[in-house]
């Protein structure tokens, strides 16, 4: 009886099952949905709220440029009066909000066109794939 | 490290947008396996177009934090390795890409003109490099959680000179301006690679974290899944993988079969 169920936890079948191994393997379970929506909170959190308390000083390349004179036919951006530049809300007055509200626009841009790239990505790998290969039930 | 419109001449900046157009034309074919097929590669599943959508919209938002690294001096995360080593190379090209595209776009951030350029540095370069700094570290070091984050930490405080390098090698090309390039060479990389702890510290948090409740998700450590397949194998009989399944079987009754005359020899021979 013993013997029958030590060969049903070592059966290689289970290897196929994802949710089987992660269990065996001892780690903390969390749903994909809550992973995703956490990840996307603590994004929210960062360009939405923390983000206002970045430093302002220049980073390491305008440093350099500016520095030995790279920059010295930089040219302004053609952007420069969109709605959004420099990742500040025009016409938003409390610095605050409009860095917030200018975070908060960029991740939900991020994740729409990134998400869609992707989903666009997949549906051309599952078209392509009706008559690629047959399940093996072994790592790909 | 974004580059404005003016530091590179438009030559340079053009053949350079066809080098990332080249490039980002390669990841999106290369994507497909990383994000889609069967069960066992890549991300697969509904959950992978949502994640990686997650992964570049994640890396936009700690972009925005710029932290100091010395006086008057500021970096933030680029994400190559975090991209990389979160949901595989090619994939990690296009969710970077993504992010220099909306920055530049939307908020002004990296030149229009420079969009290939800046591509070219900080994903093109800095992905591939990250991921095979990555995968190296992981085969050399013994397996777990732990191998998994050192190896994200080095991936990524790697990536972020390798970027720099990309940069000035872009500069010595098609710089409009006239700066030796010895000077912008040691400037650029002393700096980032100061930028680059920063880049190992947030990326080696993040893997780890995700590491910590959904390993199955890390697209660079998917094969320590591997040891769990290996044990059952050696216990119970040798499984069919890749081995073409005949007509009107399927792979669970055949290896289920196979336990089962295992498990009949056993009884045999006590």
């Amino acid at each position: 009886m013993s013997a029958t169920n030590a060969t049903d936890t070592t059966n290689p079948s289970n290897a196929t099952d994802t949710t089987a191994e992660t269990q065996a393997a001892g780690a903390p379970k969390v749903s994909v949905k809550w992973l995703w929506i956490t990840g996307l909170l603590a994004a929210l959190l960062l360009a939405g709220g923390l983000s206002y308390y970045a430093s302002a000083s220049p980073d390491g390349l305008e440093k350099v440029a500016a520095d030995h004179g790279i920059d010295e036919k930089a040219e302004d951006h053609a952007a420069k009066d969109s709605p959004l530049a420099d990742y500040q809300t025009k016409d938003v007055g409390n610095p605050r909000l409009s860095g917030g509200i200018a975070g908060v626009i960029g991740v939900g841009a991020t994740l729409a066109v990134g998400t869609g790239v992707f989903w666009a990505v997949r549906r051309r790998t599952l078209a392509g794939a009706g008559t690629a290969q047959a399940p093996t039930g072994g790592e790909g | 490290m974004h580059v404005p419109d003016g530091f590179i001449d438009l030559p340079v900046s053009a053949a350079t947008g066809a080098v990332a157009a080249v490039a980002v034309a390669v990841s999106l074919r290369g994507a497909r396996r990383e994000l889609g097929g069967g069960p066992g590669e890549g991300l697969g599943g509904e959950r992978a177009a949502p994640l990686a959508g997650l992964v570049a919209a994640f890396i936009f938002a700690a972009q925005m934090l710029n932290f100091p690294v010395a006086a008057g001096t500021s970096g933030h995360l680029l994400g190559g390795a975090l991209a990389a080593i979160l949901v595989g190379p090619y994939t990690g090209v296009l969710c970077v890409s993504v992010v220099l595209l909306m920055q530049g776009v939307l908020f002004a951030d990296g030149g229009l003109t420079a969009l290939g350029v800046n591509i070219t540095d900080m994903a093109v370069v800095a992905v591939p490099v990250a991921y095979v700094v990555f995968r190296g570290l992981v085969k050399m070091l013994p397996r777990g959680r732990g191998a998994v984050t050192a190896a994200s930490f080095v991936a990524a405080l790697v990536s972020v000179p390798a970027a720099a390098v990309a940069f000035t090698g872009l500069y010595a090309l098609g710089g409009t301006t006239d700066v030796e390039i010895g000077k912008v060479f040691a400037a650029m990389v002393g700096v980032h690679v100061l930028i680059g702890i920063g880049e190992a510290v947030i990326t080696a948090l993040t893997v780890g974290a995700v590491m910590a409740v959904r390993p199955d998700l890390v697209y660079g450590a998917r094969d320590l899944r591997a040891p769990l397949r290996l044990a059952s194998a050696t216990a119970g009989a040798p499984a069919p993988a890749g081995a073409p399944v005949p007509a009107g079987a399927t792979a669970v009754p055949a290896a289920r079969r196979q336990a089962q005359d295992n498990q009949d020899n056993k009884e045999a021979s006590a």
